[in-house]
């Protein structure tokens, strides 16, 4: 018994001391710990706000990117039909080539892609979907794609919110975005 | 006559509840005008060819007075995720949190596990940088190929987001010409991570997306 009092005195003592002798000679530390789970996510601009009805919205948003595509395609397919007369007719197709399904797909998993040997652009005419730059004016490429039919020309109505620029010019350097207001 | 000040005030809220709800870029309803809502996304070639400029913004429609007192969330992690092999799964991040006035920007590198779930990788490479305040010149800091910004800016996106409302909507049967861009002189919290593209991996295409995680 009293063996095993001097025992616990001595680990008790031993960890006192380590204890001690971890404070001293510490940095300041700033506590990272923790685990942090997925509140929002995006890829493409305005994919979820356009694309998905209200009461899917969140569970489309807690979906990761590889998920989307199986989850979300036919949603995304008939609210392209709902949505747009240039998607009316069996056969329509995008200025991509790629008819209602097939944009469905491509939209559903909200990712963007990069380019890291070229053009990085939105769309620019030749380049489609090698980035994001921040003139890139990203709604009206959207609006083309989901009302602009084959050709860009259908639905001018539609496919143009006609803001077409930023209220104020960025910056050649970094961090690019411009001063706030 | 008090009652009656008291709701047309009720009134006045709501209908900017409205405005403000409807507004915002993005998109789901558990986040929408919380600290974690991204407003937007974007991935360009920097300045220098040899670098990738990754952006995330947050908390949409910040007017000029509300810019001057807001602060980024220190229960808020905001994760760039890199898939460089095209299954769609994050190879890398670059995980930015803030703590006392500091963006720690952590990475690229392999996340613990992939998924919805993330703890910060404090063995990866820092960039750590003071948090810009609303009246200063952008403050930037470099490190081991990372370059990093955060603090307000103006919102880059514009849109005439009230008439696509109203399109969608049934209200209007088209755009406006010209349109009125719903974000003109309105700002967001903006983090700004620009890197080596040698850091990122990738055979000329990366597939990427960003995140807020919450603790």
């Amino acid at each position: 018994m009293k063996n095993i009092q001097l025992l616990v005195f001595a680990i008790c003592t031993m960890v006192f001391i380590t204890s001690c002798g971890d404070d001293e000679p510490m940095e300041p530390t700033v506590d990272f710990s923790g685990t942090y789970a997925l509140a929002d996510q995006m890829g493409r601009p305005a994919i979820n706000t356009v694309f998905i009805p209200s009461n899917m919205k969140d569970t489309y948003n807690e979906t990761l990117p590889a998920d989307q595509a199986a989850a979300f395609q036919m949603t995304i397919e008939n609210g392209l039909k709902a949505l747009s007369p240039a998607y009316a007719n069996e056969g329509d197709q995008n200025a991509l080539g790629l008819d209602a399904a097939a944009f469905a797909g491509v939209l559903a998993t909200d990712v963007l892609t990069v380019s890291t040997n070229g053009v990085t652009t939105f769309y620019d005419g030749t380049n489609v979907l090698t980035g994001r730059a921040l003139a890139d004016d990203v709604i009206t490429v959207e609006l083309l794609l989901i009302f602009g039919g084959e050709d860009f020309t259908e639905n001018p109505a539609l496919s143009d919110d006609h803001v077409d620029a930023n209220d104020k010019p960025f910056l050649s350097s970094f961090p690019y975005l411009a001063a706030p207001f | 006559m008090k009652n009656l000040n008291v709701a047309g005030i009720a009134i006045i809220l709501f209908a900017f509840g409205i405005l403000f709800m409807s507004a915002d870029h993005i998109d789901a309803p558990a986040v929408s005008g919380s600290s974690a809502d991204i407003t937007d996304f974007y991935a360009f070639q920097g300045e220098n060819a040899s670098n990738l400029v990754f952006v995330a913004n947050l908390n949409g429609l910040l007017s000029p007075e509300m810019t001057t007192t807001q602060t980024f969330d220190e229960n808020v992690l905001v994760e760039f995720n890199i898939d460089n092999d095209g299954d769609y799964v994050e190879d890398l991040v670059i995980q930015a949190i803030p703590r006392n006035g500091k963006m720690y920007v952590f990475g690229p590198t392999a996340p613990a596990s992939t998924g919805k779930s993330s703890t910060v990788i404090e063995s990866a490479s820092q960039t750590v940088v003071d948090i810009t305040k609303y009246s200063e010149s952008p403050i930037s800091a470099t490190n081991a190929g990372v370059t990093a910004f955060a603090g307000p800016r103006d919102d880059p996106f514009f849109m005439d987001f009230a008439q696509y409302g109203a399109v969608v909507g049934g209200m209007a049967s088209g755009f406006n010409d010209p349109g009125s861009d719903t974000f003109a002189g309105t700002n967001v919290m903006s983090i700004v991570v620009e890197v080596d593209k040698s850091l990122l991996g990738g055979n000329g295409s990366l597939n990427t997306w960003v995140e807020t995680k919450t603790k």
